[in-house]
C-alpha cells in the first residue's frame, strides 16, 4: 500500500517560532517536519510520511476565526494530503479550539479525514468532540510520547479509510455514535466488579456516563443599572504589581481578592499581569485593559452606574482546572451576595 | 467561573474575546472584546480613543445586565 501522506497543524510554541509574544502570527506553510512531527513519523514507520506542517499563532487564529481558516485549508490543499493531524493540544485552550475549528473545516470542505488530540479540560474537546476525533491526552506536553502513541495508530485507520471502533477502544473522546463491540467479559461479572470497587472506594469507569447538561439559567435583569453595585472579576490575572500573593502563572491554585478603595486608574506602576498564557506587554502597560477600572470609575462619577465594589478578584485562567475555577467563583460569588453586589462584570482573555 | 457566580444569583456579563468559548462554557450575557492581551483596550491607538472603545464595550456589559435574556445572549457592541 502506497504511503499516507499526511499534513500537521502546530501553533507558534510547538514550532519553536516562540512564545505568547508570537502568538499574533499568521499561517505559514513549512514542506517536512516540523516540531512534533519528528514523533509521529517514527510512529508511522513506513506506512505514512508527515509532508508538511501548517504553523498559525494561537491568538491570530482565535482572533481572525474564518480568515484563518480559509487561509490554512488552502494550504493544505496545496499539499493533497491522505489525512490532516492537527496538535496535540494537551490543555492549551486557544490552540484546542484552532485544532478542533481546523480539522472540522478540512474535514468538511476538503473531505479529508482529520484527527486531534487534547485533555478532556480543553474548551476545544466540547466545542467539536462530535465533529471531529478528538483522542484523549494528559494536560501538558509532557505526555506527547503517550498522545503519539494513542493518534498515530487511529491516524492510520482513518487515512485508509479503515472501521472505526468504539472510544473506549481507540481512545478517542466519545463522540456521541455507539458502536457495538464484543466485550470479553460477560455483562453480570463487569457490573459485580464494578460494584465492588464501589464498595471498596476505588476507582471505576462506568458503561453507561450520564450526560452532562450543566447550563445555568440567566438571572432576572438588573433593574436600575444607575443604583447598581458593580463588581469586576477576571480571570486575565490582574495583580497588584509583584504578585503579593504569588498566583501562579498557569494552574492557578488560588484567586486573589484586592482593594480598589480610592484607585481611579490603574498603572504600569501599580498592576500587572501574572497571566502566563497571552503576551502579558499590554496588561502591564496598561492593566485596564483587562480590569477597566478607569472606565468604571467614570461611570460611577457619572452616575452609570450606583458604585464599583471597592474590591475585585482576580485569578489566571491558564490551564486552571475547571475544578478550581469552579471552588474560586463559588467562594467567591458568596463574598460577592454578602457584600450585596447587584451585578458582576467578568473579563477574560 | 461566570457559571457559579449566575448559579449564585447575581446576574454577571462576560466580556471575552473568543465567544465560542464562552458560550461552550455556558455563559448567558456575553460581549465580544477587542483581543486575547487586550479584551479592552487596543494598544495600537491612542490612550484617548483606547477608552473610547472601552467605553462602548461597557456600556454594552451595562446594556447586557439590564436586559432580560431567556437564553445564551451575544451583546454587539454599539455606540
Amino acid at each position: 500500500m502506497a504511503q499516507l501522506r499526511i499534513v500537521q497543524y502546530i501553533n507558534q510554541f510547538f514550532a519553536q517560532i516562540g512564545g505568547e509574544e508570537m502568538a499574533h502570527i499568521k499561517p505559514e506553510l513549512r514542506e517536512g517536519i516540523v516540531g512534533p512531527g519528528l514523533a509521529f513519523n517514527q510512529a508511522f514507520g513506513d506506512e505514512a510520511e508527515i509532508v508538511a506542517a501548517v504553523i498559525c499563532g494561537d491568538s491570530y487564529f482565535n482572533e481572525n476565526l474564518e480568515t484563518a481558516k480559509k487561509e490554512i485549508v488552502e494550504m493544505v490543499k496545496s499539499q493533497s494530503p491522505d489525512l490532516f493531524i492537527a496538535g496535540p493540544a494537551f490543555n492549551a485552550g486557544r490552540y484546542g479550539v484552532a485544532c478542533g475549528s481546523i480539522c472540522d473545516a478540512v474535514k468538511k470542505e476538503l473531505g479529508i479525514p482529520a484527527l486531534t488530540g487534547m485533555y478532556v479540560e480543553n474548551p476545544g474537546v466540547d466545542m467539536f468532540k462530535e465533529s471531529v476525533y478528538i483522542v484523549s491526552t494528559k494536560n501538558s506536553a509532557a505526555g506527547m510520547r503517550d498522545a503519539v502513541k494513542k493518534m498515530a495508530p487511529l491516524a492510520l485507520k482513518l487515512g485508509r479509510n479503515e472501521k472505526i471502533g468504539a472510544s473506549a477502544q481507540e481512545g478517542y473522546i466519545p463522540n456521541g455514535i455507539r458502536v457495538n463491540f464484543f466485550e470479553k467479559e460477560r455483562g453480570s461479572k463487569r457490573a459485580v466488579d464494578m460494584l465492588l470497587k464501589k464498595m471498596a472506594g476505588k476507582d471505576f469507569v462506568t458503561e453507561f456516563p450520564m450526560p452532562d447538561f450543566d447550563r445555568v439559567k440567566p438571572n432576572p435583569a438588573v433593574k436600575n443599572i444607575s443604583k447598581a453595585k458593580i463588581a469586576l472579576v477576571t480571570s486575565g490575572g490582574i495583580v497588584p504589581k509583584g504578585n503579593p500573593d504569588h498566583i501562579e502563572s498557569s494552574s492557578a491554585s488560588k484567586y486573589g481578592r484586592y482593594d480598589i478603595e480610592g484607585v481611579m486608574d490603574l498603572t504600569a506602576d501599580t498592576y500587572e499581569t501574572a497571566h502566563g498564557g497571552y503576551d502579558p506587554v499590554y496588561a502591564n502597560e496598561d492593566a485596564d485593559r483587562v480590569l477597566p477600572v478607569d472606565v468604571m470609575r467614570e461611570f460611577e462619577k457619572e452616575g452609570k452606574i450606583g458604585s464599583l465594589f471597592h474590591y475585585f478578584y482576580t485569578t489566571v485562567g491558564n490551564g486552571t482546572a475547571v475544578k478550581s475555577a469552579k471552588k474560586y467563583a463559588e467562594e467567591i460569588a458568596a463574598e460577592l451576595k454578602k457584600a450585596n453586589i447587584d451585578a458582576v462584570i467578568l473579563t477574560s482573555t | 467561573m461566570v457559571k457559579e457566580i449566575e448559579r449564585a444569583g447575581i446576574p454577571v456579563v462576560h466580556i471575552c474575546t473568543v465567544t465560542p468559548i464562552s458560550l461552550t462554557v455556558g455563559a448567558n450575557r456575553i460581549v465580544p472584546a477587542i483581543a486575547i492581551p487586550h479584551p479592552l483596550g487596543n494598544p495600537a491607538l491612542t490612550m484617548e480613543e483606547e477608552k473610547r472603545i472601552r467605553r462602548k464595550l461597557l456600556n454594552t456589559a451595562l446594556k447586557a445586565l439590564s436586559t432580560e435574556v431567556e437564553d445564551q445572549t451575544v451583546f454587539e457592541p454599539e455606540e
